[in-house]
């Protein structure tokens, strides 16, 4: 049984000028021990998408979907209290600027230990023993008196190990990291994502990985989603997505990385820009920025077509692919 | 950069634009009242030079100095010692008009675009404004100077009278470029110009940058983190460690051979997609150290896997070494 299950996902949200789509049909599933990163750039859905399973998405959010369950449990319909029970210990986020959603008012031995004591019901020296021991496991040197700190006695780094102890406190079955070291420098962002992976492999945790770093991606997820709008457009394992990318958008994507362009001068470009509220283009989303686009995909919206992990929604693939979507609606 | 090394760069005949002698500056740290105020060498001791067309990176980690570097190079600070000299003329300590004069030589490119433009201000005020303060052209011609600037960065002619926030990420970060050539600059420093962008517009910055720069024959004096960035703009790069240079040479000779350990850790830790371009790792413990209490010798010594007895005594020097400069001991045996 898949440990999260999300089919036909929709998010959207009232603004002033009409309902705006931040998410829209999107199908995933995650195992158990599985790492999937999730690519986009912003204004993709791929930060509310999660949110909204974590239900920490603001009240004005209309959320539907066909299914959307954790272990077999239905999500949507959770009581607030049902939910808290599950949010914090069996699944757990870690989001990207660790300054900010550590609360500067409390210690972080309190941040850490209240989870603890929430799910798990620890108290006095079993607490702060288990406490310690998250620490030291997150690599966080001199771990008694660092629990003591607070906030902003700690670097980014330390911040965001923090973060992340209090994430796998209570031995979560899936953690979602959003961006997780986009606020960090180079070196403390490899010592981030290794310590992530490490746990991963430890725990046999699900990790899904939130990010719009390529590189990142490349270097941890087994399975890759490339999201776009709102919508998926690619998913392939990680290996054979930057190797022989089937959509042409994964494709200008993994072009227009500096690193492959060595020894050319001019980097090539996808021109255009993402859609907005107001320029949501009929047919496939990424049509007017696509240079395969054909009168059927600026008129019909390609179904994803999905075989085992892989999933594509293009009418003319690039590189010879298994896959190719038929109409949808 | 020494003497040495100039000579073997193809635009070694042509005097640079800038050059930068030991540029240092500290800061004052007030440690409460029974203290004495401590000094953070926020930079210390940093020399290069600059040519026109030519593109110089500066790279570390955040607290390194390359942003007090950014504001040293287009004169909003002074340095504290060193010399900076901006076409053969020396700009350290110039003050009143004669600092004008030589400001509208040195403009810059912010990170964000989306903090860096006036919300209350349309683009073509934006673009107008240097003018307004530095010439006397009338208001017609400081339109159609406008207008073309826009033209030259991509931006459409109709987009004069609109203000920023109806713009994009990208379209803003043309219109801050556009802002910083009004003056037609020799020197762009462009302080991560491209890292708050999405990865389809990154290119489309980039490539621009690298148009413009051929057209007005520009130095860019460019900030990066992003290694990938640095690899395909630059021309030369300097990696910087906690205020000093740590290692500077030509493009080519640090990424294909990085000669200090921190150079080789910073490209190591870079994520690739490509695994062919995986580097070796090379694990760096520890974080960046306070700059107001360096560590002793050579300030990279504590996370450095080749540290010896005496990095932690002696400071080394920058020195050439297999045709970049280096500050290691031990650069000829690494790498």
């Amino acid at each position: 049984m898949p440990l999260l299950e999300i089919r036909g996902l929709t998010v959207e949200f009232p603004t002033h000028a009409g309902l705006f789509r931040a998410v829209d049909g999107v199908d995933l599933t995650v195992e158990p021990g599985d790492v999937l990163g999730i690519v986009g750039e912003s204004g993709s859905g791929k930060s509310v998408s999660m949110l909204a399973i974590m239900g920490l998405l603001p009240k004005n959010a209309r959320i539907t979907a066909e299914r959307l369950a954790f272990d077999g449990h239905d999500l949507r319909g959770l009581s607030a209290r049902q939910r808290r029970k599950l949010v914090g210990k069996d699944m757990a986020i870690i989001f990207q600027e660790p300054m900010t959603s550590l609360n500067p008012c409390f210690t972080v031995g309190y941040q850490l230990k209240e989870s603890l004591r929430v799910h798990e019901g620890l108290s006095g020296a079993a607490l702060q023993r288990r406490a310690v021991e998250l620490l030291e496991k997150v690599g966080i040197p001199a771990p008694e008196s660092r629990l003591r700190a607070f906030p902003h006695q700690l670097s980014g780094g330390m911040n965001q190990r923090v973060m992340i102890a209090i994430g796998i406190a209570c031995n979560p079955r899936l953690l979602i990291a959003d961006e997780p070291t986009t606020a960090l420098d180079v070196t403390i962002q490899k010592q981030i994502l290794d310590l992530l992976v490490d746990l991963q492999r430890e725990r046999g945790m699900a990790l899904v990985m939130i990010t719009h770093d390529m590189g990142v991606v490349a270097e941890t997820a087994q399975r890759v989603c490339v999201m776009y709008a709102g919508q998926i457009m690619e998913q392939q394992p990680s290996e054979a997505l930057f190797t022989r990318p089937h959509h042409p958008y994964t494709a200008a994507l993994l072009d227009a990385l500096p690193e492959r362009a060595l020894g050319r001068d001019r980097l090539p470009t996808i021109p255009g820009v993402v859609p907005g509220l107001h320029d949501r283009p009929a047919g496939c989303l990424f049509n007017p920025r696509c240079q395969n686009a054909q009168a059927h995909c600026r008129a019909v919206l390609p179904a994803l077509a999905k075989q085992g992990p892989q999933a594509l929604r293009c009418f003319y693939p690039v590189n010879d692919s298994n896959l190719v979507s038929g109409d949808a609606r | 950069m020494s003497a040495a090394l100039r000579d073997q760069t193809p635009a070694a005949a042509e005097a640079p634009v800038l050059q930068a002698r030991d540029l240092t500056r500290h800061y004052a740290v007030k440690r409460g009242l029974f203290k004495e105020p401590a000094s953070v060498k926020a930079l210390d001791g940093v020399s290069f030079d600059l040519q026109a067309g030519r593109t110089l990176a500066v790279v570390g980690e955040s607290g390194c100095g390359k942003s007090t570097l950014a504001r040293l190079v287009t004169m909003i600070e002074t340095p504290t010692a060193g010399q900076l000299v901006l076409s053969g003329q020396d700009v350290t300590n110039i003050s009143g008009g004669a600092l004008k004069a030589v400001r509208k030589n040195v403009q810059i490119v912010f990170q964000d675009p989306y903090a860096s433009l006036n919300p209350r201000k349309r683009v073509g005020a934006i673009l107008e404004e240097a003018l307004k303060i530095n010439t006397d052209m009338s208001a017609a011609e400081r339109r159609a100077a406008a207008e073309a600037m826009m033209a030259k960065v991509g931006l459409r002619p109709e987009f004069y009278n609109r203000y920023p926030h109806m713009f994009s990420g990208g379209q803003r970060q043309r219109i801050a470029i556009a802002r910083a050539l009004m003056l037609r600059p020799k020197v762009v420093v462009a302080d991560e110009p491209v890292s708050a962008l999405d990865l389809s517009v990154q290119a489309q910055v980039l490539n621009l940058l690298m148009d413009l720069q051929q057209e007005f024959k520009l130095a860019y004096l460019f900030v990066s983190h992003n290694l990938s960035v640095v690899r395909h703009i630059a021309d030369e790069v300097l990696v910087m460690y906690l205020g000093r240079p740590a290692e500077h040479g030509p493009k080519e000779a640090i990424f294909s051979h990085p000669r200090h350990p921190y150079t080789k850790a910073l490209l190591s830790a870079t994520p690739q997609v490509n695994p062919a371009l995986r580097a070796e790792r090379i694990p760096l413990k520890g974080e960046l150290p306070s700059p107001l209490n360096p560590p002793s010798g050579c300030a990279f010594h504590k996370r450095c896997p080749y540290a010896t007895e005496r990095c932690s005594q002696e400071r080394p020097a920058l020195r050439p070494v297999d045709g970049r400069q280096v500050a290691c001991h031990y650069a000829e045996s690494i790498g």
